[in-house]
């Protein structure tokens, strides 16, 4: 596994340090977790979540009906940097 | 004795033992007193009226903070509470604080918290187990009867047994996961710690139930669980799944569960051999379901709506790569590449779906034992509390922790770890018990009658009073 190559996919800046230690680690993770192969799972129906028969069965349906939202001053009043009603953030180009 | 006297007392006791055990990261002195002040000038009537409640700092308290043991959340104050936090409070109990945590929930000895290992009140030099470590040290130090907990792989059950405290996770979908700060959201639930069945018992009956704020909470009658409690249990069938007693176990949790089952047997329960011919993929099944939802749910945490964002960033990409990098640690990290890396182009099929295929026949295997028995009999865990320190470098040694408890987060069924007995070093042992679908109560009322037949018998060094 190319961890650089991951850990720019999960947008993670990871150090040459970090490399060294997560490549053997990961390698050996990965390695027990291909013990699943010796499965013939072919005809199996994979399990896409974890809903009981009765979660499948709730109606999780509501009226359209509008709400009361967070609001803006608390909705930016956990950021890092909040301009005038905006979220603020480095230059996009 | 008045709500507030009581509060006062609990809460002196929480700060007493903190720097020792490190369990709680906020002790919620002002809202706690002024909640208890509130309940002495109002009729007793509500179930849990001034009752001490610990929880999980991943769970989210309104005003309060919910860092989930990670720098990158580190003064975060949720604007709501988790729907089992609104209910607890619209009941009567007190929030009197946050417990410590791997950090995301992520790990099975408390090690990866930001803030600190938490230490276990039975030996200080061993770890309380994880994720959900501060919550079992809460309740084992005597400092609260119940707490908050949450379950992805074993984060409840695990760390109980490690201390001597029943824990309980319940089937997906019996309590609301609003507020629940996403692991990995297909397995994780909110679990309940208890100083006995009982304690357990009264938080569920007041926290079950569909909330319409998440569409996975099931639309099933909620019973009063202590109701039940003391029911016969005399002709239960518990199903002995003998495979999985093999190799990895500590001789003193063999022994200790070995006794409880003819302990089960004593109480009138038939023992019967089932079979779980997939339960040994579990920890494989998990390492990818579970890292490969990380993955998605933790690309949230990226420096721009709430949290930490790192300093001296000058375009956005860089902002978030860097952000990420020095907020989450060593763990969140390897999870979330390991996630990142079994949905990547390519890979998907070999992995997840593979994994997802494995998931469906290990909830076959239960279905099909539930057909010959009423619950089903392991370790809760392999081993007693291992020292700090000691599975640090090797994370595929800590993810065994969890062997026995992961394949019931895959197939969504409730489980509940008992006390059972001692280690000749005095360190609790745990026996766990997983039931069927919904069926919590029966779940309660085996530890019941086990703990009243069976008691303990001991306390940790350190204990409140």
């Amino acid at each position: 596994m190319d961890v650089r190559h991951v850990a720019k996919l999960a947008h993670l800046e990871i150090t040459e340090d970090e490399v060294a230690l997560y490549t053997p680690q990961m390698a050996e993770i990965v390695k027990y977790v291909e013990q699943l192969n010796e499965l013939d799972t072919e005809n199996v129906v994979p399990m896409l979540g974890g809903l009981t028969a009765e979660g499948e069965a709730t109606v999780t349906v509501r009226d359209d009906v509008p709400k009361a939202s967070l609001g803006q001053k608390a909705a930016l009043s956990q950021a890092p940097s909040a301009v005038e009603g905006h979220f603020q953030v480095p230059k996009v180009l | 004795m008045s709500v507030l006297a009581k509060t006062k007392e609990v809460l002196a006791e929480a700060e007493r033992l903190n720097p020792q055990l490190n369990n709680f990261l906020s002790i919620e002195h002002e809202a706690s007193l002024e909640k208890a002040a509130y309940l002495d000038s109002v009729p007793a009537e509500r179930p849990m009226h001034g009752r001490a409640i610990a929880v999980k700092d991943n769970i989210c308290t309104r005003g309060m903070r919910t860092s989930c043991g990670s720098r990158i959340l580190e003064n975060y104050k949720a604007h709501y509470d988790a729907t089992a936090v609104e209910r607890l409070n619209a009941a009567g109990a007190i929030v009197i604080g946050k417990t410590n945590l791997d950090e995301f929930a992520m790990g099975s000895s408390n090690e990866n918290s930001a803030f600190g290992t938490v230490k276990n009140p039975w030996d200080v030099t061993r770890v309380p187990g994880g994720s959900s470590g501060g919550s079992a040290v809460a309740v084992a130090s005597g400092v609260v009867r119940a707490a908050l907990g949450s379950e992805t792989g074993g984060s409840v059950r695990q760390p109980a047994s490690l201390c001597g405290v029943v824990g309980l996770k319940v089937t997906y979908g019996r309590i609301s996961r609003y507020g629940l700060v996403a692991f990995a959201s297909s397995l994780d639930s909110i679990g309940i710690f208890g100083g006995s069945a009982n304690d357990a018992a009264d938080v569920l009956t007041v926290i079950a139930g569909r909330d319409a704020r998440d569409s996975t909470s099931a639309d099933v009658a909620v019973p009063d669980y202590a109701a039940t409690l003391e029911n016969e249990i005399k002709g239960k069938r518990i199903g002995v799944p003998r495979a999985l007693f093999g190799e990895g176990i500590e001789p003193d949790v063999r022994d200790a569960v070995e006794k409880s089952i003819d302990n089960f047997r004593s109480l009138g329960c038939e023992i019967v051999d089932v079979e779980l011919p997939h339960a040994k993929y579990g920890i494989a099944v998990y390492y990818i379901i579970a890292t490969a939802e990380a993955s998605s749910n933790l690309a949230r945490f990226d420096g721009v709506r709430y949290g930490f964002r790192a300093e001296d960033t000058h375009k956005l990409r860089e902002m978030y790569f860097k952000t990420r990098e020095e907020g989450f640690g060593e763990e969140v990290k390897r999870r979330i590449m390991l996630g990142t890396y079994v949905l990547s182009s390519g890979y998907y099929d070999a992995y997840y779906s593979k994994a997802q295929k494995v998931r469906a026949l290990i909830k076959k295997d239960y279905v099909a034992a539930f057909e010959k028995c009423d619950a089903i009999l392991t370790p809760t865990s392999p081993t007693v509390a291992f020292e700090i320190g000691e599975r640090t470098s090797d994370p595929l040694a800590m993810y065994l922790s969890d062997i026995y408890t992961v394949s019931a987060n895959l197939a969504g069924v409730p489980g509940i770890s008992i006390p059972c007995g001692l280690s000749s070093e005095g360190l609790p042992i745990g026996t766990q018990l997983v039931g069927n679908f919904w069926s919590e109560a029966e779940l309660l009322n085996f530890a019941h009658v086990y703990e009243t037949a069976y008691p303990l018998n001991a306390r940790p060094r350190i204990f409140a009073g």
